[in-house]
């Protein structure tokens, strides 16, 4: 069988082995995102300290092994962060998944640049994404 | 074609010659022979369909019904002998009963927008839980415009129509019009279109069949089904995108308003007030999907140059064949075992998701449908979010459903 460069070691464990799944303790912030087209679905939880930065996030995905281990490494990534810099995080994510090129830096996320032959998988991988950024943005209005 | 593979013969000695005629399978995706699994979503062209519209463009296209000229006339008449061809392909009573549309999607908003106006509050439309979106999605906008009742129509755990709960949908006598897959597009269910007309018709309603899917399988007689409406799109039929047809009896047709305004739908226009032209074209408005209507009728040529005798045994040898090579798979559950299925086949396997299948698959040349296919109220009926479906046409090999097997037995082993 062709080996696909997409399914690397690291998106097929985080798929079937996540780090940051369930639910989380004395959250304070929820979202929730869904695809209409395929029925997948990520429910986000986290809690954000003093300074604005994200303490804790923790997901629950129902969908493809894109959109588990993009939830996964994502709630990896973001932990620590404020939303500026989550923002710019997922700015360079949707860059390299359209042209398959990571900027340095990008880390355990460039796993997911060979997208850009995949077009029709991007949404798996940014649904995490677009869920947080929504969430932090919900906040920003409150 | 060439005449000699009509006939009711086994399609598989023809099938090196009827791959022959689609320029598409030759082609390599990802490095690899493409396998075209994926044709319940649009089926491949042969070259007859290519280039019965480019000559069309190449050599006479016109506008039609209103050239004074020999182009126009010569376009009108190719365009007019596709409409006699639908009516036989469909064993209409007549040509005026043909109505050609945008997809069946557009044939069955048809429906619901002009037979649905005569509809009153308090009378039922009846659908099946596994209907398409685009037989589901239509009667919903028109419950909603015009307060008729949507009923729904429950289906077995093996997928097949339940028969008894559709009679007593359509016990109180306020169903008006039943409106029913003829052939699943998830499942592969292929439904009892008589029995469920004779049900209908006893009940006071009429039968509207969807046979988007069955059409291009096996041979459709609207009266012989004893049917009120059936709708097909030219796309699953090897014609191409943009047309479809819908059929209705001639006295529903006549006591339909029309649908979209415009020309060539009207018989006298003033400001104070127009007039309709007759069927088929009070239905017709506008300028029509010339060149596609051409091509439709080129495909429809092409599948009765083959025939159904001979389609419908390559498809029950093949769905057979399919059944069996998938169901060694590990894991692999398939999802609908009605007793009378075509060429349709859903799956799950294991807990690997179908966007993941789907996409392994493509790398190895396989196209396949996976997700909700346009029924998510099916999915949620069978209890699934989504599923990965391989589905056959006429150009389909053993040898295909092999690899397929095959390859999904490694990605498998790839994720369990």
């Amino acid at each position: 069988m062709a080996q696909d460069d997409l399914y690397r070691t690291v998106v097929l464990e985080r798929a079937r082995t996540p780090r940051y799944a369930g639910p989380l303790t004395g959250a304070d912030r929820h979202g929730e995102g869904s695809n209409p087209l395929c029925g997948d679905r990520v429910k986000l939880q986290a809690s954000v300290d003093a300074q604005g930065r994200i303490a804790a996030v923790r997901h629950e995905t129902r969908g493809c092994a894109i959109c588990a281990a993009s939830a996964d490494l994502m709630a990896e990534r973001v932990t620590g962060q404020k939303p500026a810099h989550v923002s710019q995080l997922h700015a360079e994510l949707v860059t390299t998944v359209e042209t398959g090129i990571a900027p340095e830096g990008l880390g355990d996320l460039s796993v997911f640049a060979p997208l850009h032959r995949h077009r029709s998988r991007i949404r798996c991988a940014m649904l995490p994404w677009s869920a947080l950024i929504e969430m932090l943005n919900d906040d920003k209005d409150r | 074609m060439d005449q000699t593979v009509t006939g009711p013969t086994d399609i598989a000695g023809s099938l090196r010659r009827i791959r022959a005629d689609f320029p598409i399978l030759s082609q390599k995706v990802h490095g690899k022979d493409l396998v075209f699994l994926d044709s319940a979503a649009s089926a491949q062209k042969p070259r007859q369909v290519i280039d019965a519209m480019a000559d069309t463009m190449r050599t006479q296209y016109a506008n039609i019904h209103r050239g004074l000229y020999w182009m126009s006339e010569r376009t009108t008449e190719a365009y007019e002998a596709v409409r006699d061809q639908v009516a036989a392909f469909l064993g209409a009573g007549a040509r005026e009963e043909i109505i050609f549309t945008r997809n069946s999607t557009e044939a069955i908003n048809l429906v619901a927008h002009s037979f649905g106006s005569l509809l009153k509050p308090g009378q039922v439309v009846l659908v099946s839980e596994m209907e398409h979106h685009a037989n589901l999605v239509p009667w919903q906008m028109l419950r909603d415009r015009t307060g008729v009742e949507l009923r729904v129509t429950p289906i077995t755990d093996d997928g097949a129509l339940d028969m008894d709960a559709l009679e007593r949908n359509l016990s109180d006598g306020r169903v008006a019009l039943v409106a029913i897959t003829h052939m699943s597009n998830v499942l592969g269910t292929i439904t009892d279109a008589r029995a469920i007309a004779d049900m209908a018709h006893a009940a006071g309603a009429k039968v509207l069949f969807d046979g988007s899917q069955l059409a291009v399988h096996r041979r459709v007689d609207v009266r012989a089904l004893d049917a009120d409406f059936y709708v097909v799109t030219g796309h699953k039929l090897y014609g191409p995108t943009g047309i479809g047809v819908l059929w209705a009896r001639r006295e529903i047709l006549d006591a339909m308003p029309p649908f979209l305004g415009g020309g060539d739908m009207i018989s006298t226009v003033s400001f104070e007030r127009s007039t309709w032209a007759s069927v088929p074209h009070k239905f017709e408005a506008g300028t029509p999907a010339i060149i596609e209507t051409i091509g439709l009728g080129a495909a429809l040529a092409y599948i009765e140059s083959i025939g159904f005798d001979a389609i419908g045994a390559h498809e029950e040898a093949l769905t057979a064949h399919a059944l069996k090579a998938l169901g060694n798979v590990s894991g692999l559950k398939v999802i609908g075992t009605a007793p009378d299925r075509g060429g349709v086949i859903s799956f799950t396997m294991d807990d690997v998701h179908p966007h993941d299948i789907a996409t392994l698959l493509d790398r190895n040349g396989i196209a396949v449908r996976a997700g909700h296919h346009c029924a998510e109220p099916l999915m949620h009926r069978l209890g699934v979010t989504a599923t990965a479906r391989a589905s056959f046409g006429i150009y389909t090999t053993p040898e295909e459903i092999d690899f397929l097997a095959a390859t999904l037995e490694q990605i498998r082993g790839f994720f369990v």
